[in-house]
């Protein structure tokens, strides 16, 4: 049985962080949820997503499952919401997550979708030698313990023309003042400790620390929120970030 | 049966999003009440529509330009004035070198066109006539229709009309009036050629306008008139209402004669304080309507068809689920807004020019002839006549998403 896995022992892997989202499982998938913000950015970030994934294999703009063919895994992937859209896009799609909640109420939403979900760390898995072409790992890093260790991980589990596609905040005044202070603390619209500002990576440290795994940052967009617009990608990355990687 | 769609009505709009769809590749089941074959005869639909030339771009797309190049009459030039005064406002195509405004066709032609197209789209089921029974809950739709078939699909659209069902169902409200006026619709032969222009002559109880058909001789007749007047205007006799209609046109087409049965519409104004719900979406007249005076009710359809189109698509490519909050309230976003701010100055042309006396008569031949002489204020007309303001969805620029 997967999901009796234990990945509370590994290194890159917070138990505390682990068991505050394995808490927030049943309510994932509302859209008014606790998981709201990630509702509502979705479409920006799976757009983002294929558009990446076009431009590294020249795929079909237009083709409806543009992912056909390709294997993919979702790090971090909660109770799926980026999973499922990555197995409609027609991706073998593996998700996996440090909360074991989170991946029964990933496996109860799924239906009849083909995804294998797992409670792994990227570390095990990477021991396991299977490779993908895509890799996600949205909102996900900031959360992990031992940085060095799981991109080492990632590359190991990422195919030779692969692609890596990550989003994390920016650690700066203004991220701290809009997650911390405005989502989580005044609007609630992120449940309040879901964040550790100080575990926030600024962009060029991240290039820094995925060079250092041999993974070479091919482009970084920052996400803000525009009254009218909702929710734009941009040159701004002072609040979150989005950015590609491929193996060096 | 499981769709990505179900949409429930096949008229004008509801059939038009199937195709749209179709040309992308998302699949729809459509639903309609009526036996749809009969929707095409004259008897059902005598009106004529005017299809602005965004609108006709997104015909051309998706492969429904041929009614337009074989039916549609078109219309190079947009004539306002203020009754018979000599002082007018005219747009003419040529000012902006973009081809005509838009195109003139018959309701019942476009009903055979789209029902043409939708006998070879692959990815579109037409139930009709056909009753549905729509259960939406957080997982998705169902449409139960009379011989027991279910259909099932994340999203069901309501194509369903000003009363539709879809939408009191859903508890969404929709702000209404009335107006105190009927339009009577009927068909005209005249001995001078139109030119391709169409007229818009504004009267005391509401506009008369004369749109050009494919045949140069021959023009649409759209006639606002008071509510109490329309009776006796529907019993005079053809010679009766020639004479009527010649007069109201000050004579500019010449000898002129009644060819087609007058029928009457009450108008009315209606629009939805939402364009969406659980896993519901409304299009065309189950979100709006709006008073004729310029045109623009099939229009704005057409534009939330443009508009939902391109939603879904990119709902459909980056593996979303089609009935998500998140992606519906884009739609709801980008078409509420919009259809609201032509409503409202759809609205407001209508009570100005409907205001009796004679100051606002100064005022309005004033003001048209103003517009006629500031080039930027005309542009911006022309390009409302158009279709071509706003945020555009990419149909509407004659592109596929």
């Amino acid at each position: 049985m997967e999901s009796k896995e234990s990945p509370a022992a590994s290194a890159t892997t917070d138990p505390r962080e682990a068991a505050f989202f394995g808490g927030l499982a049943s309510d994932w998938w509302d859209p008014k949820g606790s998981s709201a913000m990630l509702h509502r950015i979705n479409p920006l970030r799976l757009g983002y997503i294929r558009e990446a994934c076009v431009d590294r294999w020249g795929l079909d703009r237009r083709a409806r499952a543009v992912l056909s063919g390709r294997r993919a895994l979702d790090v971090g992937c909660g109770a799926g919401l980026l999973t499922e859209p990555l197995s409609r896009m027609g991706a073998a799609v593996t998700g996996i997550d440090a909360a074991a909640e989170n991946i029964a109420a990933a496996q109860a939403h799924a239906g009849a979708l083909p995804i294998v979900y797992r409670s792994i760390a990227v570390e095990a898995l990477a021991r396991e030698g299977a490779t993908y072409d895509l890799i996600t790992c949205l909102e996900v890093i900031e959360h992990v313990a031992d940085r060095p260790a799981f991109f080492a991980a990632l590359r190991t589990l990422l195919a030779p023309d692969g692609l890596f596609v990550f989003s994390t905040p920016n650690r700066t005044p203004l991220s701290y003042a809009t997650l911390i202070v405005g989502a989580e603390r005044v609007l609630r619209s992120i449940p309040r400790g879901a964040h550790d500002w100080s575990k926030f990576v600024q962009p060029d440290e991240l290039t820094a620390e995925l060079a250092d795994a041999g993974l070479t940052v091919t482009g970084v967009q920052g996400m803000t929120w525009r009254p009218g617009t909702g929710f734009v990608l941009g040159r701004d990355v002072s609040v979150n970030y989005f950015g590609t990687a491929i193996p060096t | 049966m499981q769709h990505d769609v179900i949409i429930i009505g096949g008229g004008l709009v509801g059939m038009t999003l199937a195709l749209a769809l179709d040309a992308h590749g998302v699949t729809s089941a459509v639903v309609d009440a009526a036996d749809l074959g009969a929707t095409t005869t004259s008897e059902f639909d005598g009106r004529v529509s005017a299809i602005a030339s965004a609108s006709a771009r997104m015909f051309r797309a998706i492969g429904l330009g041929g009614v337009l190049d074989k039916h549609g009459g078109a219309i190079d030039g947009i004539r306002v004035t203020d009754g018979l005064s000599p002082l007018n406002l005219h747009f003419d195509a040529a000012e902006g070198d973009a081809g005509p405004l838009g195109w003139m066709v018959e309701n019942r032609l476009l009903r055979t066109a789209l029902l043409e197209a939708q006998a070879k789209a692959a990815g579109l089921t037409l139930h009709a006539p056909a009753r549905a029974v729509v259960e939406r809950t957080k997982a998705g739709v169902t449409a139960t229709l009379g011989d027991g078939t279910v259909l099932g699909a994340p999203l069901v659209v309501a194509a369903d009309g000003r009363r539709s069902a879809l939408r009191e169902a859903a508890g969404i409200r929709a702000s209404r009036w009335t107006y105190p006026n009927v339009a009577l619709v009927t068909m005209i032969e005249h001995a001078d050629e139109h030119g391709g222009v169409a007229a818009e002559i504004f009267y005391p109880s509401g506009p008369f306008a004369v749109l050009p058909m494919r045949d140069p001789h021959r023009s649409a007749i759209v006639w606002t008139v008071d509510e109490g007047d329309a009776p006796g205007y529907l019993k005079l006799g053809p010679r009766g209402l020639s004479a009527e209609i010649a007069r109201a046109t000050g004579g500019y087409l010449g000898d002129l004669q009644v060819i087609a049965p007058p029928s009457s519409y009450p108008l009315s104004f209606h629009h939805a304080g939402s364009y969406v719900a659980e896993r519901l979406a409304l299009i065309g007249d189950a979100a709006h309507g709006i008073h004729p005076i310029a045109g623009q009710g099939l229009n704005m359809g057409l534009r939330d068809v443009a508009a939902l189109t391109e939603v879904l698509v990119d709902a459909v490519r980056t593996g979303l689920d089609l009935g998500a909050p998140a992606v519906l309230d884009r739609y709801d976003r980008w078409r509420r807004v919009d259809n609201m701010a032509v409503a409202a100055a759809t609205d407001t042309l209508n009570q100005l020019f409907a205001l009796k006396g004679r100051a606002p008569a100064a005022v309005r031949r004033l003001g048209l002839a103003a517009v006629e002489r500031i080039a930027p204020l005309k542009r911006r007309f022309m390009a409302e006549a158009r279709g071509e303001t706003g945020d555009r969805p990419k149909l509407l620029l004659g592109e596929l998403v």
